[in-house]
């Protein structure tokens, strides 16, 4: 008598979900709805339409490298320690590459931000990509003050102690108090990189179902096709004239 | 090997002398800090760069 040990999964095609009788369950229809929003071609195409070659398109990209380096260097931070942070050489070194791409993170925004302002971004249904932008950088505002609050040193002290009035005169004080280290603390490396990373990650996804925003078209010319259009014809967005989608 | 760094910082600081009080300009009600006038152009600097530097496109007619 043997025993067969083997999965017990009738074959590879049929353990796959898409059989009739489940697609009526909500993680069917979810994951079917995500794959017809975002396949794969989409989420990292390999090529992107010709209006794309320009610096200004740069910057996105660039904030989004620089929060890279804020989240490791700040779980570089958290996993050592205060102690670690202020004294040692490699400690001082992580902390300043900490704050520095912060400088770079802002930097490169507010340009994203000039950039896809005049290029009204917000056209052809992407308002909620537009909005996701602002309220992350809104958000970012707040992450960064609490890291200047969570220095340790008297420019955090200086910094509280001025904000402090101008928080309590919105009542907000009650709740949020800049003088309370450890709430500030808990606030900078936890709640608020949660809503940062989460904000950005849509605002991307975003991006990926929408497309990147074209230029205006010349003037006497909307209407005419004057966008050249990416090589990856499933994957490109469809050709826009004046920022339209169809 | 504290050497280095203090080297470093001494170049540096005798490239820009940090040690004294803050400058501010005051326009009006407005009041900025020179440190952050200066990012402030640089971020109109390189916005105005990334517009006018052509981008280098690599081979291929259709891109």
């Amino acid at each position: 008598m043997s025993i067969d040990t083997r999965t017990p999964v009738e074959s590879p095609d049929e353990d796959a979900a898409d059989r009739p009788e489940d697609a009526a369950q909500w993680s069917a229809r979810l994951r079917h709805s995500a794959v017809d929003a975002l396949p794969p071609e989409r989420l990292m195409p390999d090529r992107q339409p010709s209006y794309v070659a320009s610096w200004i398109y740069v910057f996105g990209v660039l904030t989004l490298s620089a929060l890279v380096v804020v989240i490791v260097t700040g779980i570089a931070l958290s996993v050592m320690g205060p102690q670690w942070w202020h004294v040692s050489t490699t400690g001082l070194f992580v902390n300043s590459l900490h704050l520095w791409s912060v400088e770079v993170f802002f930097f490169t925004m507010i340009i994203h931000l000039w950039g896809k302002f005049f290029m009204a971004a917000w056209r052809g249904k992407r308002r909620a990509t537009w909005i996701t932008g602002v309220v992350s950088f809104v958000v970012s505002v707040g992450a960064a003050f609490t890291g200047y609050l969570s220095q340790q040193n008297f420019d955090a002290q200086w910094i509280s102690t001025q904000a402090k009035d101008g928080i309590n005169s919105t009542g907000a004080g009650a709740i949020f108090n800049v003088t309370n280290f450890g709430q500030m603390l808990m606030w900078h490396i936890v709640l608020l990189p949660l809503v940062v990373v989460a904000l950005v990650g849509l605002h991307v996804l975003l991006v990926r179902l929408r497309g990147v925003v074209p230029p205006f078209a010349p003037p006497g010319q909307t209407g005419v096709d004057v966008v050249r259009e990416s090589a990856a014809p499933e994957s490109a967005p469809p050709t826009v004239t004046n920022g339209e989608r169809p | 090997m504290q050497t280095l760094p203090i080297v470093t910082s001494r170049l540096v600081g005798s490239l820009v002398n940090l040690n004294h009080p803050g400058r501010y300009v005051h326009w009006g009600f407005i009041q900025l800090s020179v440190a952050n006038l200066i990012v402030i152009g640089a971020m109109v600097v390189v916005f105005a760069a990334a517009i006018l530097i052509p981008f280098r496109r690599h081979g291929g007619s259709d891109r």
